[in-house]
């Protein structure tokens, strides 16, 4: 009776084993744990470079008057942005119905939850006493005061609270199902309770399908203008400042994009290592990698166009301070920090626009690291150009990031690197029932 | 729709397996027009229609997001209202209640609120988490995750009757019938 034939059956049994094989007979061992001990290297910087500067203070970085806000700032802006595209692409895609995105939706949401626990821990270390973090909340205290909700960086705490809670709800609903297909082929009894617990008893029920979908797609409709408040938030902390070359109407725009921009890069470069480190070159295929090139092209031209409009209103308006904070971004002592940001966003990528190098996975990497170097450059180049040079002479300064600051960052990317190891280790990297889902539609409606 | 539970009810269900998709749904829809109302569908993935056609119709999720988000807008501007009329701090004569500075916060909330009431609420209405369910002792239900499809006929169902049933399953040609009994002990 059946229409579908046995061979599109064997597919969606063919797309379960290989993404629950991952899991549960992961492939490249030896490769991975050279990754992961790496990576807890990293982590270990982390905690030495974390107790140096609970022993000694912020003093250990090179923060000062006039740049008071250095590498701890940049670092947790540039994090940030990385994430925004993991949502962007996951919810984004999802409303819009664009099937392609199933391949790629998980571990881009993977990489937005460690991202953005990178970005949160910045701010709390960036406080003198970190320790007491949790006075930005509004709890009832003995010195019966409240954090002073005006101040962006109350703004800060709630939304990157929120963002971090809404980031991992809408992981985690989206990687149940998928859960419960690890739990039902797992068989050694130690996975079985694993998956068994985080599948929460999933069994596919049609009626709770059918709420899972209202749930799903409700929050990602939310999602979406959350990532762009949540950036927006970010560079209103510049924007309301009066600085010379900060305060900015292009800023909100010009922040949310170039972090799609940074995280389409980083999304690009895990899905090229994935797919060749784990064998999925049947899921994340060529055209996937130039859908990305192609995303990554059109977020960085829109990049490009905050850097023009920046220099554009600092000439038309004719601000002394405000040209004088260009000719030091041109030509300062930081120069080196905007022509990096210039050349290693926009030079390499306008190879994407031969359809050839955004399908070439090397090239795309390459590409890829190119833009998230410059989105660094930039974010510095933002922050210390700005700072360095102010309204009075007697109030122009230096900066240099420090031992400690190096450090912390480096450690920074074991605490990123680690629990992502993890996930691909241990969890389905790609939507198995997504892609499921795509070719029971596209086939229906072919 | 509530299960049968084990001390009124001697079975769970019958459960019949399907091939594909287009199968499970026609016989969805026959089981419904022979007046079977408690049952239930499984699929390794969602299917469009499929649980309108076993006559589930439940916005309470939606309400729930909608409830969530007003709810969170009223928290967040409540407390920071709240909150500088308790401690006021006046900086260059601005108001203390300055609607533009908490519209983030608000915005945050609402957001927060609704999903944490969103999901909250879809795994609840779902009874999610539950540890075990009566179909998790069959052999083959594993499969559902997989490339199966079932549909289940409860046995507080009023048309039921384990023969009948069991031969109107039968007429959908499907792989296999199961007969589901309790697993959890008699409370």
């Amino acid at each position: 009776m059946s229409h579908l034939s046995t061979s599109e059956r064997d597919r969606y049994a063919g797309i379960t084993e290989e993404i629950t094989r991952i899991p549960l007979h992961y492939p490249a061992r030896l490769g991975w744990w050279i990754c992961f001990g790496f990576a807890l290297l990293l982590l270990l910087l982390f905690f030495v470079s974390v107790t140096v500067l609970f022993r000694y203070g912020v003093g250990v970085w090179g923060n000062n008057i006039p740049v008071n806000w250095g590498l701890a700032i940049a670092n947790y802006i540039w994090f940030l942005g990385i994430g925004h595209a993991g949502t962007l692409i996951s919810a984004m895609l999802l409303l819009v119905g664009a099937h392609w995105r199933n391949s790629l939706n998980r571990f881009a949401e993977a990489m937005t939850l460690f991202a953005v626990v990178c970005a949160g821990l910045y701010p709390i270390l960036h406080l003198g006493r970190p320790w007491l973090f949790y006075w930005m909340a509004p709890y009832p205290n003995t010195m019966t005061v409240w954090p002073q909700f005006k101040s962006p960086l109350t703004w800060d705490f709630f939304a990157v609270l929120t963002y971090l809670t809404v980031s991992v709800l809408f992981w985690y609903i989206g990687i149940v199902p998928d859960l419960a297909a690890v739990r039902d082929r797992a068989k050694r009894r130690g996975a079985q309770i694993f998956y068994g617990l985080a599948a929460l008893g999933w069994r596919g029920s049609a009626r709770h399908w059918a709420r899972w979908r209202q749930s799903y797609r409700l929050t990602a409709a939310i999602a979406v203008p959350l990532v762009v408040s949540v950036h927006s938030e970010i560079s209103l902390l510049f924007a309301a400042g009066p600085i010379p070359g900060w305060d900015s109407t292009v800023f909100p725009p010009y922040f949310v994009l170039g972090a799609a921009f940074s995280g389409f890069a980083v999304v690009a470069m895990i899905a090229v290592v994935l797919r060749h480190a784990l064998g999925l070159g049947d899921l994340v295929t060529p055209r996937h990698l130039d859908l990305l090139g192609k995303f990554l092209l059109a977020t960085g031209l829109m990049t490009g166009y905050g850097y023009f409009a920046e220099v554009f209103t600092a000439l038309y308006a004719g601000g002394i301070y405000e040209k004088g904070t260009l000719l030091d971004r041109l030509s300062g002592q930081y120069a080196w920090s905007y022509w990096g940001a210039a050349f290693a966003n926009f030079v390499p990528l306008q190879l994407l626009w031969w359809r050839r190098v955004r399908r070439n996975p090397v090239l795309l990497f390459l590409i890829g690291l190119s833009v998230s170097i410059g989105m660094w450059f930039e974010r510095y180049m933002l922050l210390v150009t700005a700072l360095y040079r102010d309204y009075l002479v007697s109030s122009w300064g230096e900066y240099h990031a420090s031992f400690w600051e190096w450090a912390l960052y480096t450690g920074m990317l074991g605490v990123f690197l680690v629990p992502f190891l993890l996930f691909v280790r241990f969890l389905p990297v790609i939507s198995a029932f997504e892609v499921k889902e795509a070719l029971f539609t596209e086939e229906h409606h072919a | 729709m509530h299960e049968p539970l084990p001390r009124t009810e001697p079975v769970f269900g019958l459960l019949a397996e399907f091939d594909g998709a287009d199968d499970l749904m026609s016989g969805v829809r026959k089981a419904h027009d022979e007046g079977f109302r408690r049952m239930d569908a499984f699929s390794p993935f969602p299917i469009e229609g499929l649980a309108e056609a076993l006559g589930h119709r439940d916005m309470r999720v939606p309400w729930l997001t909608l409830f969530g988000g007003i709810f969170g807008a009223a928290l967040g501007y409540g407390m920071q209202a709240y909150t500088n009329l308790d401690y006021p701090i006046i900086v260059g004569g601005r108001p203390l209640i300055a609607a533009p500075a908490f519209m983030l916060i608000t915005f945050e909330l609402m957001v927060l609120f609704a999903v944490l009431f969103s999901i909250g609420g879809m795994l609840a209405l779902n009874r999610l988490p539950r540890l075990h369910h009566p179909l998790f002792d069959l052999e083959e239900f594993h499969l559902a995750s997989n490339d199966k499809f079932f549909l289940l006929i409860l046995s507080n169902d009023e048309r039921f009757e384990r023969d009948r049933t069991r031969a109107f399953l039968a007429s959908l040609k499907p792989v296999r019938i199961e007969l589901i009994e309790h697993t959890e002990e008699p409370v």
